[in-house]
């Protein structure tokens, strides 16, 4: 009381009086501000767990986080391979990422757009609930129908139907609406899909049903009608399962590219949306930071990764006057850029509109499903009418009978088990390839991965890690080698890194320097024994530059030494190679690196056909000439070089390391850092479409033996039923049989 | 055959009970995650604790 009154007492009688009231208030609008400018990110965070599979990883990946200051709590979804976190304002996806990172799980950010995701699990659950109306009329129907088959009679069989009637009709109506108001769309669209003639059998097969009962007639559908919604209902979820986990988790793997830039104001800096950046506009980019729009440097010395962008592996100099693009990686030293092009002029624009010509110039696929659709709906449209005109006309005028067969036939020709045929086979394998790494973005996407017999591998990135590893240590003297880590171990440049972390590895002391400094753009130099060291690019040590990556060495006056770097392979990158030239692939390795880096990685894994120093619309060209050339190709690629030629491929695969426009435009991503499940994917693609065919031979097999029982007038309740729970059986289980 | 009026009546009475059990079980979320469900039980942490919320 005595507070308050104080602060009363000395504030003014105006509007500051309840801001000052609690000095915590005082921070609260500007937490607010800060979480709606988009500063703090949700309570909420999603990570992508790609190696999460068993009750272990749960339990240590729970713990873990719970240990994170600030995590309220931490849930693992192991279905989905995601953990959802509840922490804290202010809490750090990367933090949360390292930290798994150390207790060896691979984990990605997800966008938190958790708001869509509850909408997609809706209809899921809409579905799941209507299924459960189908299965349990269906049940219960069965159990009447079959005391009819067996020999119910006059009005004990008349009250069997009439209690069937009364659970179909309302389960039909509200498990069948799905169908309804598709089949509602199409007609009103002109067109006939599945769902026309299911919605028709349907209807059908219930309204003749409920006029046979009120006759007192010896059939009903009733069963059939309900057997076949909850079959179809079925194929429905499965394959809106499918495609809803893959797309949600694809498209809400974060950017990796920071929305962000930091402006130079005459007051000082500020933080603004990359969106708002102007021509002319001064902007700051600390080591470690992706250039957020094009520019020429005014200020400061660095070198550049621009290897998401043009593939090239390695890092350029950049100082006063040296032009950058968007999404190159600043490494040494902190720039400033004066912004030349921003927004739709800048490179990343022009590369953008790359990646929708090359969409728009791609035809459309027609998936298996659909071409079966398409000759299906005609087809049991003419038999079941033709067999209605043909009865009418052999019994001389009985609607009643002639309706019955025709309905029949509707029932018979079976959709359920065309309706599960490709869903069933979908679910099994991508589920099966989900389990490896790989998540589908697109129905069709399988079907096309199947056609493959070409494939084009981007390097850098994609066959690679991105990542140098020194590869001739040995070389050096043991003083060399002391000197060389304990230089690199003063830089955060990847080469310097890499190098230190090795040459640890190896049990090597780094050396005691003095007068350590890091000279940006250029290396790191200190005294040794009070000689002048210096660690760094070629020219800057009077070194001999090369083809290939390399950092050089020079103590005192010695003649320098130079330290040649590899990009390290992907793992898996080998297997995956490997395996698609057994499958007798055709394979390109195509990369906008110098020749000698791309021919060296090709001789390294057997690749004959190279291309290196490729433009990003020349990477895109090859892939239209090789399809223009009849191939089928898959592009395997993470950068933004590679987008285009992403999308002008057949299909397309990119790492979830790869840049978010690489990712958006792929139809699969890889989500582990392994790349051999691709050509498993290849693999179990090629084995989903021959279950597919195979599912379909069955359905229509069914058909060549039902049809013309149901054509003669043959047909009953229960040899429908059999027909249709047979086949849908049997194509499930087909599917199953995937390896 | 007046037995059915019993029968019929708690068939459809035990086949209303399942299904009301599966609608909640679908609308507490149940079926969000049955491989993590099914691996859980593996686990060793009990969680025997009421939910605080």
């Amino acid at each position: 009381m005595a507070l308050s009154s104080d602060i009363d007492g000395a504030a003014p009688q105006d509007e500051h009086v309840s801001a000052s009231a609690c000095p915590a208030c005082l921070a609260a609008p500007s937490a607010e501000q800060l979480a709606k400018s988009g500063d703090i990110k949700g309570a909420r965070l999603m990570l992508s767990l790609p190696t999460a599979h068993c009750a272990v990883c749960i339990s240590d990946v729970e713990r873990e986080l719970h240990k994170q200051p600030g995590v309220k709590s931490a849930r693992v979804n192991l279905t989905l391979k995601r953990v959802s976190v509840d922490a804290e304002p202010g809490v750090e996806a990367g933090a949360l990422i390292s930290a798994l990172d150390r207790i060896g799980y691979e984990a990605h950010e997800l966008d938190a757009g958790m708001l869509s995701a509850t909408e997609n699990d809706k209809r899921g659950r809409d579905l799941l609930m209507r299924i459960g109306v189908a299965g349990f009329a269906m049940m219960n129907i069965m159990l009447l129908s079959i005391s009819v088959w067996s020999g119910a009679e006059d009005a004990t069989r008349d009250m069997f139907h009439w209690i069937s009637g009364a659970i179909a009709i309302p389960t039909v109506i509200f498990a069948g609406k799905p169908f309804f108001s598709n089949a509602w769309a199409a007609l009103r669209a002109r067109r006939l899909g599945m769902d026309v003639p299911i919605s028709l059998a349907i209807i059908l097969a219930t309204a003749i049903s409920l006029y046979e009962t009120s006759q007192s007639g010896s059939h009903a559908y009733f069963d059939a009608a309900v057997m076949l919604t909850f079959f179809l209902l079925v194929g429905r979820y499965l394959d809106y399962r499918t495609r809803a986990t893959a797309r949600s988790a694809a498209e809400e793997l974060a950017a990796l590219e920071v929305p962000r830039a930091t402006r130079l104001t005459e007051t000082g800096e500020e933080t603004v949306p990359v969106a708002e950046l102007r021509v002319g506009d001064l902007v700051r980019v600390r080591p470690g930071g992706r250039i957020p729009a094009d520019g020429t440097v005014t200020e400061g010395t660095s070198e550049t990764d621009r290897s998401l962008l043009t593939g090239e592996s390695l890092p350029v100099y950049a100082g006063p006057g040296s032009v950058l693009s968007t999404g190159e990686v600043n490494l040494t030293g902190p720039l400033t850029i004066s912004v030349t092009a921003a927004g739709k002029d800048s490179s990343l624009h022009r590369m953008a509109d790359l990646v929708a010509a090359a969409e728009s110039a791609k035809t459309k696929y027609t998936s298996l499903a659909e071409r079966a659709a398409r000759a299906y709906a005609p087809i049991v449209h003419i038999l079941s009418f033709a067999s209605f005109v043909t009865w009418l006309y052999l019994t001389g005028g009985d609607v009643r009978h002639a309706l019955n067969i025709s309905a029949a036939v509707l029932i018979i020709t079976c959709p359920c088990a065309l309706g599960l045929a490709v869903p069933a086979v979908v679910t099994a394998a991508s589920g099966k390839l989900f389990r490896k790494g790989l998540l589908i973005k697109d129905g069709t996407a399988l079907e096309r991965l199947a056609e493959v017999d070409t494939v084009v591998f981007d390097k850098t990135g994609t066959l690679t890690m991105g990542a140098p590893r020194p590869e001739n240590l040995a070389d050096l003297s043991p003083e060399q080698l002391a000197v060389a880590a304990a230089l690199a171990g003063a830089s955060s440049h990847p080469l310097a890194r890499a190098l230190h972390e090795v040459a640890l590895a190896q049990g090597c002391v780094p050396a005691t320097l003095d007068d350590l400094r890091e000279v940006p753009g250029f290396g790191i130099e200190g005294k040794w024994q009070g000689q002048l060291v210096r660690l760094g690019r070629a020219d800057w040590i009077g070194a001999e530059a090369g083809d290939i990556t390399a950092t050089h060495l020079k103590i005192g006056e010695a003649a320098p030494a130079s330290i040649r770097f590899h990009d390290s392979l992907r793992p898996g990158a080998e297997e995956a190679v490997a395996a698609f030239a057994r499958q007798g692939s055709e394979i390109w390795l195509v990369s906008g690196d110098v020749e000698g880096a791309v021919a060296d990685l090709a001789a390294r894994l057997g690749i004959s056909n190279y291309r290196a120093g490729v433009l990003p619309h020349e990477k895109a060209e090859l892939v239209q000439f090789l399809s223009g050339a009849g191939k089928h190709v898959l592009m395997v690629g993470d950068g933004l070089n590679d987008t285009a030629a992403l999308a002008s491929a057949h299909v397309s695969v990119s790492p979830a390391s790869a840049l978010d426009a690489a990712r958006t435009a792929s139809d699969i991503v890889l989500l582990g850092a392994d790349l051999a499940p691709v050509a498993d994917a290849a693999r179990i693609a090629v084995q989903a479409r021959r279950r597919i065919k195979e599912n379909f031979g069955i359905s229509i097999l069914y058909n060549v033996v039902a049809v013309p029982i149901a054509l003669i007038g043959l047909a009953t309740p229960l040899a429908a039923a059999l027909a249709m729970s047979l086949s849908s059986i049997t194509v499930s289980l087909n599917s199953l049989r995937l390896k | 055959m007046e037995i059915l009026t019993f029968l019929i009546p708690i068939s459809l009475f035990m086949g209303g009970v399942g299904l009301v059990a599966f609608f909640w079980a679908v609308k507490t979320r149940q079926y969000e995650d049955p491989k993590g469900d099914s691996q859980r039980i593996l686990s060793d942490e009990y969680d025997d604790r009421p939910k605080q919320d």
